[in-house]
């Protein structure tokens, strides 16, 4: 395969196999970054089409059967039917979090990565707090995906499971490695000469780098327009909306009018929908926006050609935005928009495999020139 | 006088710990209180229709409608003093990309971190007074991220082109 530069690439693997050596803190934080976010991503895909929308229906069927028990006067079905919600929204909550800490967790690691060279620790120091990183980031989202299945068995507490315990405990050293790295940046950050460190990640100026710098800001920009936009115009209705609904579900069971009952139900569940697309369009814009920031940083450490740096780049920025914006089209198109949105997702979580690739690429290749000229010694 | 880049990440990495430190005092002390009173009401709200008391169950799920304004705020405002400390150490990290005067860009660094402070802080004070004065901090607040972010894209574009 040829390069657009290739002296130029071979001078900056040369200067980099240091601060990218093997099973080095950056490498570390960077590929475990990289593939916490992936497989992040890939759960929110599976979790959206396979258990979101069938456990919506569950939440809502049991709204619908605690009003109904309401109407008919049957105040035990009421809490029974409240207690069923609270199971359905335990297992909602558990997965969204995993999707979530994933994702969080590996935006972390891959600004870690980034501040690596101005961390003054000792190399082995950063090893083992990237590894304690790395294990904590993959330790909570297993335990809170955990918390649903797992529930109190065997616990040795009365209200916090085993599957609680194992998530608290990556937390924490998830915890420990960053104040540790925060530890080790102030230490810098008392040196005198703690701005002249140069870094070759941060010199890159390539046009794959620099696109998704200023794509992924404006869509950091996009996202928070829009935020700014639904808690203007949106949020006070939306709330005042909820109380209103249930205020009439509430008098209208108390009065045993189905009917009423039956209509604030189906405008709570379009008013649930209403708000739920318009957060995660919200959402979604600025963490890809963010995302695209973080993996600019990284352009000089993908070993691809200019040419697929840059479409790949395209293809990220591409389903960033298209994802977000076919969420918000959901309510008027139904799921031919959601269909769209998947795709805009998969379109983001391929080119984020390239990406990734690419870096292992990059990998065996100062890892390959560094057994070659220690072979020549 | 500070530099851009330097008031970004410090500014950015007091924001997290700010952030994380509210995130954290709020689950440990309320959250879990607030949660239980928020399923409660609604519960008690139904069950007191379903007893026929129509005045009892107006007024719990005008209880859940109050706690539940209370919730979504104290989240949001732990959820966007992180997200925009992150922003603003990333920003910091690639500041001198920004192809835009010095005097222009700390305008920019300042207006970024105000409006990152203040638009939580607005949503805060939400949860003390529902009058217009943290609304309007909020506004403000959110008024100059969208402005700064606006200056800074541009500063970004303006160097990609150049080059």
């Amino acid at each position: 395969m040829s390069f657009s530069h290739p002296e130029a690439h071979a001078q900056a693997a040369a200067a980099n196999a240091t601060a990218f050596a093997p099973i080095g803190a950056r490498r570390l934080l960077a590929l475990g970054g990289i593939g916490l976010i992936l497989v992040g991503m890939l759960v929110g895909d599976i979790f959206a089409v396979f258990v979101l929308h069938q456990n919506a229906a569950k939440v809502g069927a049991s709204l619908t059967a605690a009003a109904h028990a309401a109407v008919a006067g049957d105040s035990k079905a009421v809490l029974a039917s409240f207690q069923a919600t609270g199971g359905f929204l335990e297992n909602r909550g558990t997965k969204v979090d995993t999707h979530v800490h994933m994702i969080a967790f590996g935006y972390l690691a891959l600004m870690l990565a980034i501040l690596q060279p101005w961390v003054a620790l000792s190399e082995d120091t950063k090893k083992k707090l990237a590894w304690i990183f790395l294990l904590g980031a993959g330790l909570l989202p297993v335990g809170v995906f955990m918390i649903h299945y797992i529930g109190l068995a065997y616990s040795p507490l009365e209200s916090i499971g085993w599957a609680s315990i194992g998530a608290d405990f990556g937390g924490l050293l998830v915890m420990v490695a960053t104040v540790g790295y925060l530890g080790g940046l102030g230490k810098r950050a008392q040196e005198k000469e703690n701005l002249q460190l140069r870094d070759g990640l941060l010199e890159d100026r390539s046009t794959a780098g620099r696109t998704l710098l200023a794509g992924g800001l404006a869509l950091v920009l996009l996202g928070f327009v829009h935020g700014v936009y639904y808690a203007g115009v949106d949020l006070y209705k939306h709330e005042a909306l909820d109380f209103s609904l249930l205020s009439q579900m509430g008098a209208g069971a108390a009065a045993n009018n189905v009917g009423m009952v039956d209509t604030a139900l189906s405008q709570y569940a379009q008013l649930g929908g209403d708000k739920a697309v318009k957060i995660a369009a919200h959402a979604h814009a600025i963490e890809f926006g963010l995302l695209a920031i973080l993996l600019a940083f990284f352009q000089p450490y993908v070993r691809l050609q200019e040419a697929w740096k840059r479409r790949w780049a395209w293809v990220l920025l591409c389903g960033s935005l298209l994802l977000p914006v076919c969420v918000l089209l959901e309510l008027n198109f139904g799921l031919l928009a959601g269909g769209m949105a998947d795709a805009g997702g998969l379109l983001v979580i391929i080119a984020l495999l390239a990406m990734w690739i690419g870096i292992v690429r990059y990998t065996g290749e100062i890892d390959v020139a560094a057994q070659s000229s220690e072979g020549t010694r | 006088m500070l530099g851009a880049r330097k008031l970004l990440i410090l500014g950015g990495i007091t924001l997290a710990l700010l952030g994380m430190g509210y995130g954290m005092w709020y689950a440990v002390f309320q959250e879990h209180q607030e949660l239980g009173n928020i399923g409660g009401t609604l519960a008690a709200g139904f069950t007191a229709a379903a007893e026929r008391n129509p005045v009892a169950a107006q007024s719990a799920l005008k209880q859940y409608s109050e706690l539940k304004y209370l919730y979504d705020r104290h989240v949001d405002v732990h959820g966007h003093w992180i997200g925009l400390a992150m922003l603003l150490i990333l920003l910091g990290i690639a500041y001198d990309r920004v192809e835009l005067s010095e005097r222009v860009k700390i305008f920019l660094a300042t207006g970024l971190l105000a409006g990152s402070l203040l638009f939580p802080l607005g949503v805060l004070f939400q949860t003390f007074s529902h009058d217009s004065g943290p609304r309007g901090l909020a506004v403000m607040g959110s008024a100059l991220v969208i402005v700064s972010l606006g200056g800074m894209t541009l500063g970004f574009v303006r160097e990609r082109r150049r080059s």
